[in-house]
């Protein structure tokens, strides 16, 4: 994309600028869209309807509750650090909007093509963690530091078993590559991952089952990255106010509520990508039927926003079906299940690669 | 071990099942009703706003002397033997002239209490319920239909027959001396 963009325009600053604001733009506009989805589904899910006064069944919902936020006074507490306070948001909402740069949209739409993108956006996730610490440090308040080093714990500890799978997926298909990942998974979705990859043999129907495993594994894990329920004691709303940005108030608070829901694509995308075919068709191409060449990214990156949107509505139908989880059963969970299971999981997938 | 592999199965089991009734839920109908647009059908025997027919009032006062938080405040000046005020609805003649009539709807409780004591059935409870305003001094309603130099007017007359009498009895009492 870089590339296309640097012989169009000849210089080195538009393009980079133009290339970077795209993810910005999709995020932006997915967000809009997907709060109004979480509060249409959530509403429908306990039978009432949700906003419908603000245009066609309440879309425009979320302009509104941005300009309420953008016109809200910044309130710092007195005692509260204003260094780490000012820069917590921007960090946490960096370290979300970083990952995209790894992630390929489609085979044309992709921010840079690195080699190891998956072990980026790994390690890139991390840098969240470190946002949250801060917000909680400085919001000068004993219950946003709970909730901030809750969060902490929890993120930290579900690094593991998503690191597992992610190890387990690279050992199969051989590449850190996203894009040589999506690659291998062709447009057809008997090849896809979750369904033992593009190799036809006995190896394919023998992983099918480790292929769930791990992908449910990886989607759980994720899910606790990203702080959503049933694993959101850090922003439990009846518990801690709401956790580590309990000071936080109009743009600041905006900021974190972005880096929430670019952060559900993110994960989403990636769970996509790994096992479902990231931005590959399950039934061929239309542009190869018609022999269009060109429309062929286009649809790569409908199904790609399709894939990840159905995705985020299974983990906003998980926060309305779930309890939230105690923090010691949190901890429970992950050691003491989840680590186990993709251990094992990881020893069977080599196994049968071999073969 | 056998409890690991069972709380495994469990926890997997019971969360489809709930995410099963979740999603049938998602297409039930609402239960909601759009206010504004759409109301709830009231019952027939409601209690909300009061409405005063003050053709029908004989100024009796039971219905301020029943109010438990006097919301209701009634004053009424005695009509002169000549002056003929009309007969009520169910044929009582009427004696007083109801100057002021005012119940604060920021008091009232709509507890019905008024509404039994009243012998021509003239106050009794209407199904208006949206009648909210930005000043509390709108909502004391004025149901008396004397306006302020009617009802002076009234009073004048009424103490000018009381002095007259007087006057006569302090005639009449001079006389016999």
């Amino acid at each position: 994309m870089y590339q296309l963009l640097y012989n169009f325009t000849g210089d080195v600053i538009i393009s980079t600028i133009v290339v970077a604001l795209i993810p910005l733009t999709i995020i932006l506009i997915y967000a809009l869209f997907a709060i109004w989805l979480e509060r249409k589904v959530s509403a429908h899910m306990q039978d009432r309807l949700g906003p419908m006064r603000t245009g066609w069944h309440g879309w425009l919902q979320t302009i509104a509750d941005m300009i309420k936020m953008i016109q809200k006074e910044d309130t710092i507490a007195a005692e509260a650090d204003k260094k780490l306070f000012n820069i917590a948001p921007v960090l946490v909402f960096t370290g979300s909007f970083a990952a995209y740069a790894a992630i390929p949209f489609s085979s044309a739409l992709i921010g840079s093509e690195i080699e190891v993108g998956l072990f980026y956006i790994v390690a890139i996730s991390s840098l969240v963690v470190v946002g949250i610490l801060m917000a909680g440090w400085a919001s000068n308040n004993k219950y946003s530091l709970l909730g901030a080093m809750r969060s902490a714990a929890q993120i930290v500890s579900y690094e593991i078993p998503t690191a597992l799978v992610v190890l387990t997926m690279v050992m199969y298909t051989g590449t850190f590559s996203l894009t040589k990942i999506s690659e291998m998974q062709t447009p057809y979705f008997w090849n896809w991952n979750i369904l033992g990859g593009p190799e036809f043999g006995i190896t394919k129907f023998l992983l099918i089952p480790f292929m769930i495993v791990a992908a449910s594994i990886m989607f759980i894990s994720t899910l606790a990255e990203v702080n959503r329920t049933p694993f959101d004691i850090p922003e439990a709303e009846s518990e801690l106010v709401a956790g580590y940005f309990t000071e936080y108030s109009g743009m600041k608070w905006g900021m974190f509520m972005l880096a929430e829901y670019a952060n559900m694509l993110a994960v989403s995308a990636v769970v996509s990508i790994l096992f479902f075919g990231g931005y590959q068709s399950p039934f061929g191409y239309l542009g190869n039927l018609l022999n269009i060449k060109w429309l062929i990214p286009f649809e790569q990156i409908f199904w790609f926003l399709l894939k990840g949107l159905i995705l985020v509505f299974v983990q906003m139908w998980l926060r309305w079906t779930l309890p939230r989880l105690r923090v010691d059963q949190l901890m429970t969970v992950c050691w003491k299940y989840l680590i186990p299971y993709a251990v094992v999981n990881l020893i069977f997938v080599g196994i049968i690669s071999l073969l | 071990m056998k409890e690991y592999l069972k709380n495994t199965w469990q926890a997997i089991y019971t969360v489809l099942v709930g995410m099963k009734i979740t999603f049938k839920h998602l297409f039930t109908p609402a239960v909601t009703i759009q206010y504004p647009d759409v109301k709830v059908p009231l019952p027939e025997r409601v209690r909300n706003r009061l409405y005063v027919n003050i053709d029908d009032c004989i100024g009796c006062d039971q219905c301020s002397r029943a109010c438990p938080v006097s919301c209701i405040d009634i004053e009424t000046v005695k009509a002169l033997p000549g002056e003929d005020l009309g007969v009520t609805s169910n044929g009582k003649k009427k004696a007083l002239w109801v100057t002021k009539f005012t119940i604060d709807f920021a008091k009232c409780c709509y507890c019905q209490l008024c509404v039994f004591p009243c012998p021509t059935d003239c106050i009794f409870m209407t199904n208006v319920y949206e009648f909210s305003e930005y000043d509390r001094r709108n909502l004391i309603y004025n149901f008396s239909n004397l306006t302020e130099e009617e009802a002076a007017e009234k009073k004048a007359n009424y103490e000018k027959f009381l002095a007259e009498k007087e006057a006569q009895k302090a005639a009449a009492s001079k006389t016999k001396e």
